[in-house]
């Protein structure tokens, strides 16, 4: 009760603090006037008295404060605090916009990489219970998750107890018409339960229900809200009318809520059944025993991921009569379950978490050199606070001043931060690897802003600490004796201090950047296997009944191939069905003649048309290249890799072996006819390059879907004049994906060059607030002693050597920074192992070149003060003194 | 002046503040500064201004309460009394004093 009517009393005084000043005045007016009147009795003058009775009070200053902190709020006296703070930066408007500059790129930076970093790897996904959601994979031999099949999805949906519901899902790119252009759009084709694991359900209509999901059921569609809007126009009536999808008839049964995010194909705008046949488990030759579905599933309350793995280690281990497997399915292995979030953030958590760390050594570096500067700025302060201290402030009446000041300044830089922070996340997702998930998600929201209001006060308390307790420690007396005129060493050493570890903090910042520069330079010079300079690639897609026919569809592709030949500009054309370092994947189980039928090697299958090679400028290395006389009806043939022809045939002659591809027992045998170069498919980083090379009509089947790779003459741009030769010859062909080969090259290793781009952006700030912190210890070092380099100059000392002296100095404390940050450098770069290649995380190159780079800013930076001092005249300073 | 003066005892001058509110009546801040100094008889050393501290915290307890008067030589002056809460702070606060102060001087005769 007590507190409660104090604290309403203190607020009263806030309206009525003018009059408790005046009367605590009146009062003490009174009791002087009392005092001097009694001590003027006892036989003092006037005078006399006046300063006794001043005496006997004390320091009335110090009474009126303490007062008011009895019966006011602490924030009244804050208040004054800043409004003396502002006034203090006003006063000093060069060191106010240096401090508020960098902290705001530090605050900004460290924000903006929160915002991107934190829906990732902090917030849960944005489904209900969202840590019961769990991705289950088959185990692979090796180790690898590996997609599951449709009947293992159902014997585990059968025979398991720990799941509400699970669901397969595969992609689907369905062609939407309608009165607009032909629009090849993402989608997903999934098991009946899909929205029930996540737990989310449609916005408008229903949600897929078990009598959907059966083999030859109705065609029906759930639309994603963006879709809806996009080609219908956003009208709810469309529930249960058809929309026209890849030729056919769908009804439209649901449209998903607009805040849907679906983490699992962020791009997908439309669903349907998955509708696979659940009689055919005794045929193994089916897609229904194919390794090509993610299987995701919603955990039974109160069960535990560990409680699930038991479960489905049970059902892998103990096959039931009702569900025979072929000896691919066997389950050896049993299941991979994980939680969604560290499923889909596994890849990028390494990238981001390095990313994360190196902002926060930003923002740290930019504290230290704001506290640095500010302990500069206290230096030049002395005399003020003496004064004040000498006028009745007390010690702890001075920190607060100070922490106000260093406050005010973090909340001005962190207004400044906010600003750099919405450039920096717009600048983050244009520069975000693809693989990165939930980009949608990455704003600046409320965690966001909590954040940098976290960092912010952190920072304010930080960097006025060290600062503040400085000036509670120092004496009044000798503060008012020096005046400003010269500091204590005391400070100096802390601020040296500071210098040593912003040196350290820039050689750790600078060495990860170096590493990865080196990584990516190595992985660039990795030869793809073929020519990407100007080469230009799309997808060129068939839709339509027609097309269903292989050779309309043959023939659509040839004379699309000889359309794009006659615009001006190209130089050769051709098409592939798999596009390399495009995230393009197709390998199937190749099997030569007389191997030993569960050996198949997997090898990546491309489909071409014969000048394939020549407009990639894939080398051949023996036999003959493909040529039009390949056709639907000669002897198939086929191309192999050179890594696939030393694997197999170490010591052989490839040609004219015969093999297998796609594993179809009693398929056609295609006869190597030649052997060509190897190709990076996945990326420059790996090195799987076994593959086979068949012509288009030769293939088993006539793929809908092909790259078209063009090489250009010059630098022209051609994708307009391209993309209406296609349509000349077929105008609702859909033509997407379009790149050039050289960005594509660069787009597989986003990654690394986004870790990289924002390292190198790092280590330059680091780099250049290491630097001006050096700068500015020398300088004020170098006011601090002009006396003694006067004195020395008098005494003989040349130019050179009062250079050296103070370029001596600055080097120590590089020197210094460098041996600290040597060994956090080494234990930094254990940290970014993963995104590194073909280069140690020791490597000695990348090392000694990050010090020489500090050692020579370092000395550029010693320059400007240690030429200031060379030019010290000692007859000026010492008649100063 | 040549007297030893001893330092007040933390915490002690709101107490005597009471009392002497209690044994004298109402009084200003000025004549209760030399009022403490008097019954010490000069012993005491105390910055006059720190009374008016005192006298901020107990009004701000609510111990004492304050008005505006004429002082004996006709000027207006603010005067302090001693509340109903004030007088059982007192009681409480000297039977602990007296409890300790027995407890010191017993340890010190030993």
């Amino acid at each position: 009760m007590d507190a409660v009517a104090r604290f309403f009393k203190k607020l009263w005084m806030l309206v009525t603090r003018e009059r408790f000043h005046s009367e605590l005045e009146e009062e003490i007016a009174f009791h002087r006037e009392q005092q001097e009147k009694a001590l003027q009795a006892e036989g003092m003058t006037p005078e006399e008295a006046q300063y006794a009775a001043k005496r006997q009070f004390g320091n009335a200053a110090r009474l009126k404060e303490e007062s008011l902190d009895t019966v006011g709020f602490r924030f009244e006296s804050v208040f004054q605090d800043f409004r003396y703070g502002l006034r203090q930066l006003r006063s000093n408007p060069g060191f106010a916009l240096t401090a508020i500059v960098i902290l705001g790129l530090g605050i900004g930076a460290s924000t903006a990489i929160f915002s991107a970093v934190s829906p990732i790897l902090f917030e849960p996904l944005p489904y209900p219970q969202a840590s019961r959601i769990m991705m289950i994979w088959y185990a692979g031999d090796d180790g690898s998750s590996v997609p599951q099949t449709f009947h293992t999805y159902r014997e585990v949906a059968e025979r398991s107890r720990s799941f509400d519901a699970l669901a397969v899902m595969k992609p689907w790119q369905p062609t939407v018409v309608g009165a607009d252009q032909p629009e090849r759009i993402e989608g997903q084709q999934v098991s009946a339960n899909y929205f029930r694991a996540l737990g989310v359900s449609p916005a408008l209509g229903r949600d897929f229900q078990a009598a959907d999901d059966v083999f030859h059921g109705p065609k029906v569609v759930i639309l994603s809200n963006g879709l809806w809007r996009r080609r219908y126009g956003g009208d709810s009536s469309i529930i249960g009318q058809p929309v026209r999808l890849d030729d056919s008839s769908y009804t439209v049964i649901g449209v998903m809520p607009r805040t849907f995010d679906n983490i699992l194909a962020p791009t997908a705008e439309a669903w349907s059944p998955l509708q696979y046949d659940t009689g055919n488990i005794t045929s193994i030759e089916t897609r229904e025993w194919g390794h090509h579905l993610r299987m995701v599933g919603r955990l039974r309350a109160g069960v535990s991921i560990e409680q699930a793995r038991s479960d489905l280690d049970l059902i892998a281990h103990a096959p039931v009569a009702e569900f025979p497997r072929p000896s691919w399915v066997s389950l050896e292995h049993g299941f991979i379950t994980n939680a969604l979030q560290d499923d889909v953030t596994r890849g990028v958590k390494p990238a981001l978490l390095s990313v994360l760390g190196a902002v926060l050594l930003v923002l740290l570096i930019a504290c230290v050199n704001v506290t640095n500067l500010l302990l500069a700025r206290g230096a030049q302060r002395r005399g003020e606070f003496a004064m004040r201290a000498a006028l009745g402030a007390a010690p702890p009446r001075l920190i607060r001043q100070l922490l106000t000041e260093s406050l005010l300044l973090a909340i001005l830089g962190g207004a400044v931060g906010m600003v750099v922070a919405q450039f920096g996340v717009r600048a983050l997702v244009a520069l975000s690897p693809p693989e990165l998930p939930r980009v949608n998600a990455i704003g600046v929201d409320r965690t966001v802003f909590a954040f940098a209001l976290g960092v912010t006060a952190l920072v304010g308390l930080v960097v006025g600490l060290i600062p503040a307790l400085h000036v509670s420690r120092s004496e009044p007396h000798i503060g008012l004796q020096e005046s400003s005129r010269r500091a204590a060493g005391g400070h100096q050493w802390t601020r040296r201090t500071l210098v040593v570890a912003e040196v350290a903090l820039a050689l750790v910042l600078l060495v990860s950047a170096g590493l990865l520069l080196h990584s990516l330079r190595r992985l660039f010079a990795i030869p793809p296997g073929f020519n990407s300079s100007h080469l230009l690639t799309m997808q060129v897609q068939t839709y339509g009944r027609r097309y269903d026919d292989d050779r309309v569809c043959h023939q659509f592709f040839a004379q699309a191939q000889d359309a794009v030949r006659q615009v001006p500009g190209v130089a050769a054309a051709a098409f592939t069905s798999q596009l390399p370092l495009s995230g393009d994947s197709d390998a199937y189980g190749v099997q030569f003649e007389g191997d030993n039928p569960q050996a198949a090697y997997p090898a990546f299958r491309y489909s071409v048309t014969p000048d394939y090679f020549e407009t990639m400028s894939i080398p051949l290395r023996r036999g003959r290249l493909l040529d039009a006389h390949d056709g639907t009806d000669a002897p198939p043939v086929t191309l192999i890799s050179e890594s696939l022809a030393k694997r197999r045939f170490p010591d052989q002659d490839p040609i004219g072996k015969r093999v297998h591809i796609g594993g179809k027992v009693g398929g056609p045998m295609y006869t190597v006819v030649g052997v060509v170069g190897d190709v990076k498919q996945m990326s420059l980083a790996l090195s799987e390059s076994e593959a086979v090379y068949t012509t288009t009509e030769q293939w088993h089947w006539a793929d809908g879907t092909l790259s078209l790779v063009v090489r250009t003459r010059g630098d022209a741009a051609l994708t307009t004049a391209i993309k209406s030769a296609i349509w000349s010859v077929d105008k609702d062909q859909p033509v997407v994906r379009v790149a050039t080969m050289d960005d594509l090259l660069a787009a597989s290793a986003a990654q690394r060059r986004f870790v990289l781009i924002l390292f190198e952006a790092f280590g330059l700030v680091a780099l250049v607030l290491a630097a001006t912190g050096i700068y500015g210890v020398l300088a004020g070092s170098v006011t601090e002693r002009t006396r003694e380099i006067g004195v020395r100059t008098a005494l003989g000392a040349s130019r050179g050597d009062i250079v050296a002296l103070v370029v001596r100095q600055g080097m120590t404390l590089t020197g210094f920074g460098v041996v600290i940050g040597l060994s956090g450098a080494v234990a930094a770069s254990q940290a970014l192992v993963t995104l590194l290649f073909g280069v140690s995380q020791l490597d000695p190159v990348t090392y000694l070149g990050v010090i020489a780079l500090l050692g020579g800013v370092s000395v550029v930076a010693c320059w400007a003060p240690a030429w200031r001092a060379a030019r010290v005249d000692p007859a000026i300073t010492l008649r100063a003194e | 002046m040549g007297k030893t003066k001893s330092e007040i005892l933390q915490g002690t001058l709101d107490l005597m503040v009471l009392k002497t509110l209690h044994a004298m009546g109402p009084l200003h801040g000025y004549g209760m500064a030399r009022r403490i100094e008097q019954i010490s008889e000069e012993v005491l050393e105390l910055n006059q201004g720190t009374i008016y501290a005192s006298l901020v915290r107990l009004l701000q307890k609510g111990w004492i309460t304050a008005a505006w008067g004429t002082s004996e030589n006709n000027r207006k002056a603010r005067f302090y009394s001693i509340t109903a809460r004030g007088l059982r702070q007192l009681r409480e606060q000297t039977e602990n004093w007296e409890r300790i102060a027995g407890v010191i001087g017993r340890v010190l005769q030993l």
